[in-house]
């Protein structure tokens, strides 16, 4: 009782009691995260803050796991032997994201099953960013420079969401994150400083890869509805706009020094604002890819699906193991 | 798989002399498969030396609803701290 592990009727009945949502107990809740405290997995919350961790945290979940896929492309055609290790030892590490983020939705009374089902279904969204091809080696190079850097740009102020599972979570995935980061800028740099067309791949991926990335901070402020909800709760720390900001303010002169142009005519610095000034985001592209338009959204999710159907047999062999010695251990 | 399985609390003592400290948790059919999964999972860049782990169910866990009355009598008790006594200057080592 009251640990991590929700047991279902326990998780119901709160779910009876939360229908009637006490006005006092409403009261307390909003007080004690206005007062930046956090809310642990058997505290009283509303229905409405549960409901929108549980979306958010599963759709990270499930972003980590399917961002191994496009990774996972280049394992074998990787450079060198560096640069596998240096893959792997990064897509290993989006899993663990995945499964650190499982958990904290699970500790909100969602199980693992459901979400992996609502994930293989279609049902789940995941971050539209992971539906765009790999086309070359660069990709893998922007990828952790700039997708890894926007998410950084997401995840940092997200240490300090209310909810604390979600909240530890964060702390451990932006301590590995900066690997993630700083892989990707290596690579470019390697590539610009190889021949022409190495650093005409670079270029090319910069080119595909910055404004879905910049759609990765989701929909402008003005069309997001939910915000003032979340940041009164304190599950978002700073509204989309103001991180997607942050991240070119700090990408731009990046860029630069890898000698390499930002695909967009519009990019100024604004001395009075003391930020860039950037182009119009073509979010009709971005609703696009959110419906699964993408070129890849079917065959992510195939691939995900043979990755769990190929392996059934290692979770039964693993419980038909705990069964027999389960049996054992009574015998002896 | 018919079902998830069970949940597995992860505690890792990040070095000799340090407790075990509860870093997150892991699913798994039984304990050895449990640590197996916790290796993976939390000590990938040499976070710890040595790993428990606990079925969560097996976790008694105070009640967060009653943690007004179970820890609030400490609050007033401020003379079990050194700094509620006040002495003279003169007193030296204490
Ligand atoms: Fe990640
Ligand atoms: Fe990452």
């Amino acid at each position: 009782m009251y640990t991590t592990e929700m047991d279902k009727k326990a998780a119901d009945a709160g779910l009876a009691q939360n229908d009637a949502e006490d006005p006092a107990k409403v009261a307390r809740f909003e007080e004690r995260v206005a007062a930046d405290e956090f809310i642990e997995p058997n505290d009283w919350m509303p229905e409405a803050y549960r409901k929108t961790l549980v979306r958010q945290i599963s759709q990270h979940a499930h972003s980590e796991i399917v961002g191994m896929l496009p990774e996972g492309n280049w394992l074998t055609r990787a450079p060198s032997l560096a640069r596998k290790a240096i893959l792997l030892a990064k897509i290993q590490d989006e899993a663990g994201h995945g499964l650190y983020l499982y958990c904290a939705a699970e500790t909100l009374g969602t199980s693992r099953q459901e979400m992996i089902e609502a994930l293989h279904s279609g049902k789940a969204k995941y971050s539209t960013i992971f539906n765009y091809p790999t086309l070359t080696w660069a990709d893998i190079g922007a990828i952790g420079w700039l997708v890894d850097g926007a998410a950084i740009m997401n995840q940092v102020p997200l240490q300090r969401t209310s909810y604390g599972p979600y909240a530890r979570a964060m702390v451990r995935i932006c301590k590995e994150e900066s690997f993630h980061q700083r892989q990707g800028f290596d690579l470019l740099l390697q590539l610009v400083n190889g021949t022409p067309e190495q650093k005409a791949m670079a270029q090319d991926a910069l080119g595909r890869w910055w404004w879905p990335s910049l759609m990765m901070f989701g929909p402008p402020d003005d069309q997001s509805p939910n915000t003032a909800r979340s940041m009164r709760w304190r599950i978002k720390r700073e509204t989309n706009d103001e991180l997607r900001q942050r991240f070119v303010d700090a990408t731009v002169p990046q860029a630069e020094l890898l000698g390499l142009k930002v695909p967009d005519p519009d990019l100024t610095w604004n001395e009075e604002r003391g930020h860039y000034d950037f182009g119009e985001i073509d979010w009709a592209e971005f609703y696009a890819v959110v419906r699964g338009d993408g070129p890849l959204a079917k065959e992510r999710l195939k691939a995900r699906r043979d990755a769990w159907d190929q392996g059934a047999w290692v979770r039964e062999a693993a419980d038909a193991y705990e069964a027999k010695q389960a049996q054992r251990s009574l015998a002896a | 798989m018919s079902r998830d399985w069970p949940l597995w609390e992860v505690f890792v003592r990040p070095r000799g002399g340090l407790e075990h400290r509860h870093v997150g948790s892991v699913h798994a059919p039984d304990a050895e498969m449990a640590v197996r999964h916790a290796r993976d999972t939390y000590t990938r860049r040499m976070e710890g030396v040595s790993l428990w782990v606990v079925r969560s169910n097996d976790i008694t866990a105070s009640d967060p609803d009653r943690s007004a009355e179970m820890f609030e009598p400490a609050e007033s008790k401020i003379y079990r701290h050194p700094t509620f006594y006040d002495l003279p200057d003169a007193v030296k080592h204490m």
